[in-house]
């Protein structure tokens, strides 16, 4: 039900959640410096199979919030994971038994170990997302209709902030964006507090096993000269949708989010197309030659056509040879309450949900 | 107005006279252990034919591998002490913390860390400490170490923490020679800090290396200006570059693509430079290298700054090819190519020998090659155009086919035609491009910032007049200007339209 967390797992986790990001939830790279740091201070952490939490255990929930690009400048600090959680521990009056990540996808993959070194609690094998989203909203634990409050933000200076109660999801996502700006544009923060069973009823589980076996497949392909995309496909059960180099980016910031979209011309079997990727924060939408091809909340991939490393919507350049593929969503994303929450509505595209693996 | 262009590299040292667009002079030779007695022999060489055309000597212009060398071989480093000015941010992520252990204990550093840095919109993160840098400035002091290198963070967007701090390390520390983080990378401050503590172990260096090329030229009877050539194919006064030596880490491959541009008249098109060792390949737009927009890790050290987009190809001149099984590389004869290959006398059988064996050019004895089977010779070649043709697709970015110069010592192995391109061009002098390249150079002015508060217009003719400043401060005559880049990028969850402007410029040397 415990198991240790190999130091040599870092990198591999990394890989596999920026990979799952979808575009989005921020390069994991100073994570994973961190991270490392802990360890060799002699800090480790220990992965809990969601099985094992009793109904009534406590789970964190916590999330680095803000702009990625601010968090190249203001360099994550564990402590500052570790303050938020104990934070919602001092205004609960409960101890927390366990601590998960909000999402797989991207550096917030890591953020549940920070805090976990540094407090001595094993991290659940589960995440809300089961990839990286933008909104509060989007998550497993929404779709479940579970409670949105409290939430506990710090900031590295000694400002810290509870939201006490919000009326909705998109309630709290709105003051704790706001809180979250006045300080600078990027907090630790611990969200709503889960039970035991809530997670083992609403949580995506076995999330960090995933990454890690997907980032580990990644490096295996490397080292013996092969593929890295084909290794993603066939680890995940992935489709391959497009070949081509990036001819266009356009990046806009509107409601807060960075939205845009990439054009892709094709190369090899796909020349002449080209694809169209439709994003706000991660990759939303694929229009093969205008006609949507992949979308939300299918994991739409951007590849770095090479080194299988996953392209981020605010790095990806005219000129990368990329190729997009799709990886199959969470189940409960699917469902109608999900596609409410993610589905291609959910981003303002007025289409119907179809998979790729329909 | 006459120039002399010299390039130093791993091999070869190279030089060339030009006059206006004509090219009086060049010379080959090899690159001596002690660097400077090949300068000089190559430098003396050209030097001999400036009486063949009227007129002064205006510039000498050298790019020298001899910065990248010394990070790479963990040798010629200086002792440094790293400041930050980030606190209470990054505390658990200090300088240095994700360099390889044996360079670490190369530069042997004292870090530092202290209160203040900024915001993304220009706000004090908390009050600067100027206590705890005077203390942090003492020690440095104390243990004799004056080469200091400075962060915070959000330098880019305002320089206000790192001037103060720099000013109270000279209080403390007059001689000090002090690397800002934020006048030589970009938003990042981990890559940023780690250029500037590249720059700051490399400062004695610096300094020797253009004192010694200013002793070269002296000797050689010539007293003007010379400038070394930098990453993005322009100059810098030697006195200034000498101050910031990472800005000629990749000087080498981008002198040839610029020399490639003005062989061939071409401002777009792929450059493929072959050297002894390996070949680069490199896109040239608008006459210049194209910059890699990403990471880029120098002897193991994480930076983003300008430097040119290149794919390095294990293939060389003196590339050793496997007689039985035909293998090709990685390693080759280097330097070492006059004595070992085949065709010079020696038993290694290197690329060179192959391209003699088939007739593509003549150098050395061929009867040393006589030998081998054409079969396996065409093979071998086949492969090595294998080779570059899967590289050259890779740099390509776009699905029309475009040309492909070929430059550089080895130029002869690249085959004819070349899948993707639309012709292979040859030229003239294509031996010493790299040379040439240093005597064409421009002087350039750079802006990467974040702006906040303004229209779009408003921020990019903002950023282009910093620009135009920053490259009249380098020594660009203010007629010649012209805008090379503009990128800016929206800044995700940010208010206020906030959005990082990158623009440069660039322009002729004043030499008024």
């Amino acid at each position: 039900m415990l198991e240790d967390f190999p130091v040599e797992d870092i990198d591999p986790l990394a890989t596999g959640a920026w990979i799952l990001g979808t575009g989005g939830g921020g390069n994991p790279y100073l994570s994973t410096l961190n991270l490392k740091r802990l360890y060799a201070e002699g800090h480790r952490v220990q992965v809990m199979d969601p099985a094992a939490l009793d109904d009534d255990d406590l789970v964190a929930v916590v999330s680095g919030m803000g702009a990625p690009l601010v968090g190249q400048e203001r360099l994550k600090d564990p402590r500052h994971m570790a303050r938020a959680v104990e934070l919602m521990e001092d205004y609960l009056g409960r101890p927390f038994r366990a601590i998960m990540a909000l999402e797989i996808g991207g550096a917030n993959a890591l953020s549940p170990f920070l805090a976990a070194a540094l407090l001595g609690r094993p991290v659940v094998n589960a995440d809300c997302m089961g990839r990286a989203y933008p909104e509060a909203q989007m998550t497993s634990f929404a779709i479940g209709g579970l409670s949105m409050f409290p939430l506990a933000m710090v900031d590295v200076r000694d400002n810290e902030v509870i939201v006490a109660r919000a009326e909705s999801w998109k309630w709290m996502e709105k003051i704790s964006r706001a809180a979250c700006t006045a300080i600078g544009s990027t907090a630790a923060t611990c969200k709503a507090p889960r039970t035991g069973r809530e997670v083992k009823d609403w949580g995506i589980h076995d999330t960090i096993t995933k990454a890690v076996e997907l980032g580990r497949a990644v490096d295996a392909a490397r080292a013996r000269h092969a593929d890295p995309v084909a290794a993603i496909l066939d680890h995940e059960g992935g489709k391959s949708l497009f070949r081509g180099k990036v001819v266009d980016v356009d990046r806009t910031t509107t409601g807060g989010f960075l939205r845009g979209s990439t054009k892709i011309e094709g190369l090899g079997e796909d020349r002449g197309a080209v694809l169209e990727l439709a994003f706000q924060n991660e990759w939303a939408v694929a229009f093969r030659d205008g006609v949507p091809v992949a979308m939300t909340p299918d994991l739409i991939c951007l590849l770095d056509t090479v080194s299988g490393s996953a392209l981020g919507t605010e790095a990806v350049r005219y000129g990368q040879r990329v190729s997009v593929v799709a990886l199959p969503a969470p189940e409960i994303l699917t469902s109608p309450a999900g596609l409410e929450a993610v589905g291609p509505r959910a981003f303002g595209y007025d289409i119907d949900f179809k998979s790729v693996f329909a | 107005m006459k120039r002399i262009g010299i390039d130093v590299g791993g091999t070869n040292t190279d030089a060339v006279l030009i006059d206006g667009e004509t090219i009086l002079a060049s010379v080959k030779v090899p690159t001596t252990q002690d660097v400077m007695s090949g300068v000089k022999a190559a430098l003396s060489h050209v030097a001999a034919h400036l009486g063949d055309t009227p007129g002064p000597l205006g510039a000498v212009m050298i790019g020298t591998t001899h910065f990248t060398n010394a990070v790479v071989e963990r040798a010629r480093l200086e002792r440094v002490a790293a400041l930050r000015v980030a606190l209470p941010t990054g505390a658990s992520l200090p300088p240095m913390c994700d360099w390889p252990a044996d360079l670490v204990q190369a530069v042997d550093p004292l870090i530092f860390m202290t209160h203040g840095g900024h915001e993304y919109d220009g706000a004090p993160l908390v009050p600067m400490r100027d206590d705890e840098i005077r203390e942090a400035a003492m020690r440095i002091r104390d243990a004799g170490v004056t080469s200091v290198a400075i962060s915070a963070t959000f330098s880019p967007l305002t320089t206000e923490c790192e001037d103060r701090a720099a000013e109270i390390v000279r209080q403390v520390i007059p001689g000090a020679r002090i690397t800002l983080s934020n006048t030589l990378g970009r938003i990042g401050l981990l890559e940023r800090e780690n250029v500037a503590l590249l720059n700051a172990a490399l400062q004695s260096l610096g300094r020797i290396t253009v004192q010694a090329f200013k002793d070269a030229l002296a000797e050689a009877g010539l007293s003007v200006p010379f400038y070394l050539t930098q990453n993005d194919g322009t100059v810098a006064l030697a006195e200034a570059a000498a101050a910031n030596p990472v800005f000629s880490f990749a000087s080498g491959p981008t002198n040839s693509m610029r020399g490639a541009a003005f062989l061939t008249g071409l401002e777009d098109a792929m450059v493929v430079d072959v050297g002894g060792t390996t070949s680069d390949i490199g896109c040239l737009v608008g006459g210049f290298p194209r910059e890699a927009n990403n990471i880029v890790h120098i002897g193991g050290v994480r930076t983003l700054f300008r430097m040119p987009d290149l794919l390095p190809i294990a293939l060389g001149g003196g590339t050793i090819v496997d007689p039985r099984t035909g293998a090709i590389g990685p390693r080759s004869t280097g330097y070492r190519i006059l004595q070992e290959a085949r065709v010079f006398g020696g038993e290694t059988l290197t690329a060179s020998d192959i391209a003699v064996a088939a007739g593509v050019v003549e150098m050395g004895d061929p009867g040393r090659v006589a030998d081998l089977d054409p079969a396996f010779v065409a093979a071998t070649r086949a492969k090595m155009a294998a080779m570059i043709a899967e590289s050259f697709d890779q740099m390509k970015t776009s699905a029309e086919d475009v040309p492909l110069i070929a430059v550089g010592g080895g130029a002869f192995l690249i085959p004819d035609q070349v899948p993707g391109a639309s012709e292979v061009l040859r030229v003239e002098n294509a031996g010493v491009a790299n040379a040439i390249g240093a005597a064409m150079a421009q002087v350039s002015g750079e802006v990467d910032k974040v702006f906040s508060g303004l229209s779009r217009d408003a921020a990019l003719s903002a950023a282009e007049e910093e620009a135009r400043a920053a490259a009249v401060a380098s020594g660009a005559a203010e007629d010649s200007l012209k805008t090379l880049e503009v990128e800016d990028i929206p800044i995700a969850y940010l208010p206020g339209a906030a959005r990082r402007v990158r623009v440069r410029v660039i322009g002729d040397i004043d030499f008024g």
